[in-house]
């Protein structure tokens, strides 16, 4: 649920990193942190335990320009990918704009995609979205480990709906930008729509 | 959609920051915010320069939908008031017409019982003006108005977004 602001002229945007724990969401939001310009950008929160893993959410603003006279915000958020913060993922995917479900491509990591991407469906129909209706890009993430799975596979399993999808590298940055640009362009396509 | 498409006015914006404006006086807080549900900041009033709006709106949205998730495992509806509690400064968080989160920040120049007392008052003026502000964009959705910003746009304008 995007938040336009006639008096401000602001339009403001909400896009939330779902995926199974590790699969790098923080990472991907660390990177756009890293290398947005600073009066671009806002400050990154990240609600984590002590071990760094994330315990609520991570959160970035990011100013991205203006359209027709508004300001265009986006509001990155992450979930907890743990498994038992169920709980809390729920809450994150209040007013969702935008979905990038990041899938580790480990072979080892495929049965915490799937069981993670089912878990997504099941929480956003809780709160009354349908995720083939909404903007929903996935991204492969780690593609620079020995142990991947074929972008075949993962497509089978991951993306049978076809939407857009990235092969990525979080940690050097590789399709990162390409990864939250098109979920953006997605998000921005649909206001036009006026839904 | 479960749910409609927030959208703020000029004449509602003005009408919210003169009933926020008076509370900071009457209430002799230091800083007043109101942010949605989601988290985003909706206006903001008095030392507001210090602070990082954006953040704190985030997290305020979070700790409310935290606590909201505390109130269902207990079987309320919600906690609709907040209180912490610091060593200089405190936060009153409440929760306006179930959908907007109202934050006033005030130190030892006022009190606990002060704000409480005034955030009632004001909290009832800003229900009645959300409750419009949800009806006249309900109406405007109907009438498919034009008015939408960002119904022309084209794909040149969101691709010179990220040029």
């Amino acid at each position: 649920m995007s938040f336009i602001n006639y008096a401000s002229r602001e339009i403001n945007c909400k896009i939330v990193y779902y995926g199974p724990g590790l699969c790098g969401k923080t990472t991907n939001l660390q990177h756009v942190y890293a290398k947005t310009a600073p009066e671009s950008k806002g400050k990154m929160i990240s609600l984590a335990t002590e071990t760094e893993r994330t315990l609520f959410f991570d959160f970035l603003p990011l100013a991205l320009g203006e359209i027709r006279g508004f300001k265009t915000r986006f509001h990155l958020y992450t979930v907890p990918g743990q498994v038992f913060y169920d709980a809390s993922r729920k809450l994150i995917l209040k007013g969702v704009d935008g979905i990038v479900f990041v899938a580790d491509s480990q072979e080892e990591r495929m049965d915490a995609n799937v069981e993670s991407l089912e878990n997504l469906r099941h929480n956003l129909k809780e709160q009354g979205y349908d995720l083939d209706r909404l903007p929903y890009v996935v991204q492969y993430n780690k593609r620079d480990l020995p142990n991947t799975v074929t972008i075949d596979e993962l497509r089978k399993e991951l993306n049978p709906t076809n939407v857009p999808e990235f092969e990525a590298c979080a940690s050097t940055g590789e399709g990162v930008f390409e990864t939250l640009k098109a979920v953006a362009k997605l998000i921005l396509v649909d206001l036009k729509k006026g839904r | 959609m479960s749910t409609s498409q927030m959208v703020m006015y000029d004449e509602e914006f003005q009408e919210i920051n003169e009933v926020i404006e008076r509370l900071l006086k009457d209430s002799n807080s230091k800083v007043i915010f109101l942010v949605d549900k989601n988290g985003q900041l909706i206006s903001g009033v008095g030392e507001t320069e210090r602070f990082d709006t954006t953040s704190l709106a985030s997290l305020t949205a979070g700790n409310i939908a935290a606590t909201g998730g505390l109130a269902k495992l207990i079987g309320e509806k919600e906690f609709s008031i907040l209180f912490h509690e610091g060593e200089k400064d405190n936060l009153h968080i409440s929760i306006v017409g179930g959908r907007v989160i109202l934050v006033v920040l005030f130190d030892n120049r006022s009190s606990l019982g002060l704000v409480r007392l005034r955030v009632k008052k004001s909290s009832e003026e800003l229900s009645t003006i959300f409750e419009k502000l949800v009806k006249k964009s309900e109406e405007h959705a109907k009438s498919g108005s034009s008015s939408f910003p960002f119904a022309e746009i084209t794909d040149d304008d969101i691709d010179n977004l990220f040029s």
